[in-house]
């Protein structure tokens, strides 16, 4: 009897819980669907969250017309994507060579790395715009190919200086510290080198931790908003979050604003539930040391 | 492992130049794959964060027609003057000293609450990350009208203590401003340390909560004797990664009150892009992200060495 | 987390040095390209998102274009709410285009950072004495901009509500007093019909601020510099007349008749009757005329004593210092000042036309027509902010007094604080001079 009141307790816990975590979202999808007057008026009721009055896709159509919404969801799956693909290879390669092999300033290099986390991006964009412009790029010029100076107005502006991330070498770190270390003995026994073994065992083990990087590195690419408007000037390579600031001219449409925040969110939670079971348990299976 | 090796090599000498070379191979191969996240890091993070903090010694600004020049120490003198700093200081220090405990243990019930093996738990594991996923100028957007006078939190508000309590206009009080901000940062990331603490409550072997349920302890007991110990790890990841967010509190201030009202919410991270940006005094700003950048890595210092594991 | 703080000293010295030594061979030479590849121009514009006013950018290119073979001007648009960003990002890199537009009240800090040339226009078809003064750029006597149209800030209401109430409805030549304005917003406000009588749009940021509220600062008498020669804010910013001006201000929230902090949609607030009468843009002029029709009234601004007072300067066009081919860019500029095209711009954002030939080809402009008050206003009340560089540093200033002023803070120190801190930046500065 107890047992089932508290089951009972658990879910109505986890239930008033799901409304807290869920409600102020369902208040923007919901929203999405209404004229700006409907969400002002609806604004001190419960009718906020739900789906009454005239609902239409109004708004998303005027977002359509307002923000090339397209291209910049296009530029944003592009950018967000090469940054995780290239995250996970170069971060994993990094994390295998302090976690798994013996060599002189490892411990000192992990320390700078984990340091790295405490600086803020706002505090040194400036410089690192003036930075990346010093920087020589290769670029296709009709038949061939030729260097010039600057990055600025390019994807891999977008892309590169974000790849390394010490979040993530971190976390592959942990990760990779807790596969056990007779396999690479084993592996060198048979001839294999430290490649090999990176590649054929502790990759393949590692896939759930591959996933939850992925995840955590596709969230800020995705939510990025300074940074291109910084080093960004043609429209055409503009990413999703940038198109926000495209609604808060004169004659604000919230409904729209709702409409796009709707539209850029559900990519990013699809691609959650879709890694959801692996993410969850990839954690576990670090066992997450201190 | 050692002492193996070392009779190996005092059996056939031979070994050992091929232990040597295969010592230094490691090294060269690990220095190899290394390489591109150093580089990457040093190009893109060391150079400018480097160049950044150079300026806080001159009056570089943001447009000028001047080039900067060094002023040696005068910008910290200016910054030490500045009540704003210190009150920024204050709130910066006010808000993870309250969302540090607030959502590492909020974090913790929900894993808790989740971690039973009920149906439908995927459900609410997914449901409770939501916030996390949605970004996070988006959520201030929100909640930048729920919290309005006549905003939907004074309404449920209303509604639960049957029109007794009217909540106040919670960004426009000084009093409230920063606990409503706090509220809707635990809100929006709590799901991702559940997650955390979900993945450290599974690394605990169920044998241990059998032999405790044999010897009929409680459930109060086996939290404290058997998930706690368990989780020492796991606390010490939490705790710092989510001090560090903490610390640079700064989108949801830009969004939604703008460090008001009256400096109730101004922080370190967000005086430094308002000093730095909107009143283009570089240097200045250069200077506030270098003390900052300082007293976090004290505090992580400090936190490190209380945490320390004792062996 | 893995911090040993013996290694993290030796980290840092480490890593400075890689630093010099990677700055040390990556530093080539300065990119010196200036948005002028050949001979296409690039013009920068603030209004990605908004379509009225980037449509008559795109209508005039492309007149420009087929017009003649030599030049080739191309598009680049941007978010208003960052573009100063980009600009201050570009500006480092030496890539600004050679054509952008600028807030009026930036243009001094701009021409002053060497990021605008000054500019001829002369022989265009609208000479620029023909155009209101807040719609021309000028610093240390030389022309770097020109705006299209201004917008000017009037105070809307619905004839029959003051009416009803038995308030006076003021004229250009009789404006309200502050004495009847305060009575007027006490007699709504007894009324208990009206949310606040008064909606100023307080739940605004940015640049708004020093835009509607300082106005009425110079109307009772202060400002927010000594104008002569921008040397001092202190005794102006916090002297007697600006005190007051705070202390009104902050009045207004104490006695209920305006709102600490405005909601999202202000206009939309006054069109749904939640207040009585809105301190407000231009820019919703038609929108109001059409929802409230005759019963529409456009006021002119109070008179708290030195006469009714609006901002005055929007955005305007200039010319980058960096741009290699200025002739190019001068021939763009001439070419777009037509009376047509300043009639576009008028039509297209419902601003006010910047020359009185195009105002008359405007039916709501012309003499006789419903907003032709605007016009005057635009005329006879703006006064255009600071022209100093320093103007970006007093504007935060002077938002967050105003913002703390209505928070509760005390106005005489909140205005001090500004005025303070102003000089210090002007001390620090050396006066912006060169």
């Amino acid at each position: 009897m107890t047992s089932l009141l508290k089951r009972l307790g658990g879910h109505a816990g986890r239930i008033v819980l799901a409304l807290v975590f869920a409600l102020p979202l369902v208040f923007m999808l919901v929203s999405s669907f209404k004229t700006d007057d409907q969400i002002f008026g609806d604004l001190g009721s419960p009718s906020a969250f739900l789906p009454v009055g005239a609902l239409s896709l109004d708004n998303y159509t005027g977002m359509f017309e307002r923000v090339p919404a397209a291209q910049f969801l296009l530029n944003s799956v592009l950018i967000s994507s090469i940054t995780v693909v290239l995250g996970i290879i170069v971060n994993s390669l990094a994390a295998f060579a302090l976690s798994r092999m013996r060599w002189p300033g490892r411990k000192l290099v992990l320390t700078v790395i984990i340091a790295t986390l405490i600086v803020p991006f706002e505090t040194f964009a400036l410089p690192l715009v003036w930075w990346v412009n010093q920087l020589p790029l290769l670029r296709v010029n009709g038949f061939h190919l030729e260097w010039t100076t600057g990055w600025m107005d390019t994807y891999q502006v977008q892309i590169l200086p974000f790849v390394a991330n010490a979040f993530s070498i971190f976390f592959f770190h942990q990760f990779f510290q807790s596969i056990p270390k007779e396999l690479d003995e084993a592996a060198i026994m048979d001839g294999a080198g430290w490649f090999t073994i990176y590649r054929r065992i502790v990759v393949p083990l590692s896939g759930p931790a591959v996933a939850t990087v992925a995840i955590l590195t596709f969230l800020p690419a995705w939510n990025s908003y300074l940074w291109p408007l910084m080093v960004v000037q043609s429209e055409e390579l503009r990413p999703v979050m940038v198109g926000i600031s495209y609604f808060f001219q004169l004659n604000v449409g919230w409904g729209q604003i709702m409409a796009y925040a709707s539209m850029i969110t559900v990519p990013v939670l699809a691609l959650f539930v879709a890694f959801q079971r692996s993410f969850v348990n990839s954690i576990a299976s670090t066992g997450v040391k201190g | 492992m050692t002492t193996k090796i070392a009779a190996l090599e005092r059996l056939c000498p031979v070994r050992r130049t091929r232990t040597t070379n295969a010592r230094r191979r490691q090294s060269l191969t690990a220095l190899g794959m290394a390489t591109p996240a150093v580089v990457l890091l040093i190009v893109f993070l060391v150079v400018p964060v480097v160049l950044a903090f150079a300026l806080a010694f001159t009056d570089a600004r943001l447009i000028s027609p001047t080039p900067a020049r060094f002023v040696g120490l005068r910008n910290f003198t200016q910054l030490f003057e500045d009540p704003v700093f210190y009150k920024s200081l204050r709130n910066t220090a006010y808000f993870a000293a309250v969302v540090v405990p607030l959502q590492a243990g909020l974090a913790l019930a929900l894993a808790l609450l989740v971690n039973a093996k009920v149906r439908g738990v995927n459900f609410f594991r997914t449901v409770y990350f939501l916030p996390v996923v949605t970004s996070m100028v988006v959520v201030s957007l929100l909640w930048t009208f729920l919290y309005r006078k006549d905003g939907l939190v004074n309404h449920v508000i209303s509604t639960l203590t049957l029109g007794h309590v009217q909540g106040p206009d919670w960004l426009g009080d000084p009093a409230t401003a920063m606990p409503a901000i706090i509220l809707m940062s635990v809100w929006q990331g709590v799901g991702f340390h559940m997650v955390i603490w979900l993945a450290g409550l599974q690394t605990i072997p169920v044998e241990l909560y059998e032999a405790a349920e044999l010897d009929g302890a409680t459930t109060w007991h086996r939290f404290r004797h058997v998930t706690w110990p368990g989780l020492r790890a796991t606390r010490t990841f939490v705790l710092v990664t989510i001090t560090i967010a903490a610390f640079s509190l700064f989108t949801q201030i830009r969004v939604m009150t703008q460090g008001g009202p009256l400096d109730s919410t101004t922080t370190v991270v967000y005086q430094a892009v308002r000093t730095g940006y909107d009143q283009q005094q570089t240097a200045y700003a250069a200077t506030v992200s270098l003390v900052f950048f300082v007293l976090v890595l004290t505090v992580s210092l400090v936190q490190r060495f209380l945490t320390r594991e004792k062996d | 987390m893995v911090f040993r703080r013996r290694r993290l000293a030796l980290a840092s010295v480490a890593a400075a040095a890689a630093t010099a030594l990677v700055a040390g061979c990556a530093s080539g030479p300065g990119g010196s390209s200036s948005g002028a590849g050949g001979d296409t121009l690039t013009l920068w514009t603030h209004n990605a998102g908004n379509s009225a006013e980037l449509d008559v950018v795109k209508k005039i290119i492309k007149d420009f274009n087929d017009s003649q073979d030599k030049y080739t001007v191309e598009l680049q648009s941007f978010p208003q709410t960052d573009y100063n960003n980009s600009v201050v990002a570009a500006a480092s890199a030496r890539k600004l285009p050679c054509l952008l537009d600028v807030d009026g009240p930036n243009v001094a800090n701009w021409a002053w950072g060497g990021y605008l040339a000054p500019i001829d226009v002369s022989g265009s078809e609208v000479p620029v004495k023909d155009q209101l003064a807040s719609t021309v750029g000028t610093y240390k006597d030389q022309l770097y901009s020109f705006g299209f149209y201004d917008v000017s800030l009037a105070l809307f209401a619905r004839g029959s509500v003051l009416n009803e109430h038995g308030i006076r409805i003021p004229t250009p030549g009789k404006p309200w007093t502050k004495g009847e304005f305060d009575a007027a917003l006490a007699e709504l406000r007894k009324s208990g019909k009206f949310a606040y009588p008064l909606e100023m749009g307080t739940g605004g940021s940015g640049e708004w601020w020093p835009y509607a509220y300082s106005p009425q600062l110079q109307s009772f008498g202060g400002d927010l510099i000594d104008r002569n020669g921008h040397k001092s804010a202190s005794g102006t910013l916090d002297g007697k007349e600006s005190v007051e001006w705070g202390n009104w201000f902050r009045s207004l929230v104490t006695k209920g008749y305006m709102a600490k902090k405005s909601g999202a949609d202000p206009n939309k607030d006054f069109l749904a009757g939640k207040s009585a009468i809105q301190w407000d843009g231009s820019w919703n002029a038609a929108k109001n005329a059409q929802k409230l029709g005759d019963d529409l009234v456009i006021l002119p601004p109070v008179d708290f004593g030195e006469g009714p007072k609006i901002g005055g300067a929007s955005w305007q066009w200039a010319m980058s210092s960096t741009c290699s081919d200025k002739d190019g860019a001068q021939e763009w500029l001439r070419f777009s000042r037509r009376t047509k095209y300043f009639v576009d711009y008028a039509e297209a954002t419902s601003t006010i036309p910047a020359t009185d030939a195009a105002a008359r080809q405007i039916a709501d402009y012309r003499p006789g027509g419903k907003f032709e008050v605007l016009v005057q206003f635009a005329r006879e009340y703006a006064t255009v902010r600071p022209v100093t560089p320093a103007y970006p540093y007093i504007s935060t200033e002077f938002q967050k007094a105003a913002q703390d002023i209505l928070a509760g803070a005390d106005p005489e120190s909140a205005l001090g604080q500004a005025a303070k801190n102003i000089d210090n930046n002007l001390k620090t500065n050396n006066n912006y001079a060169g």
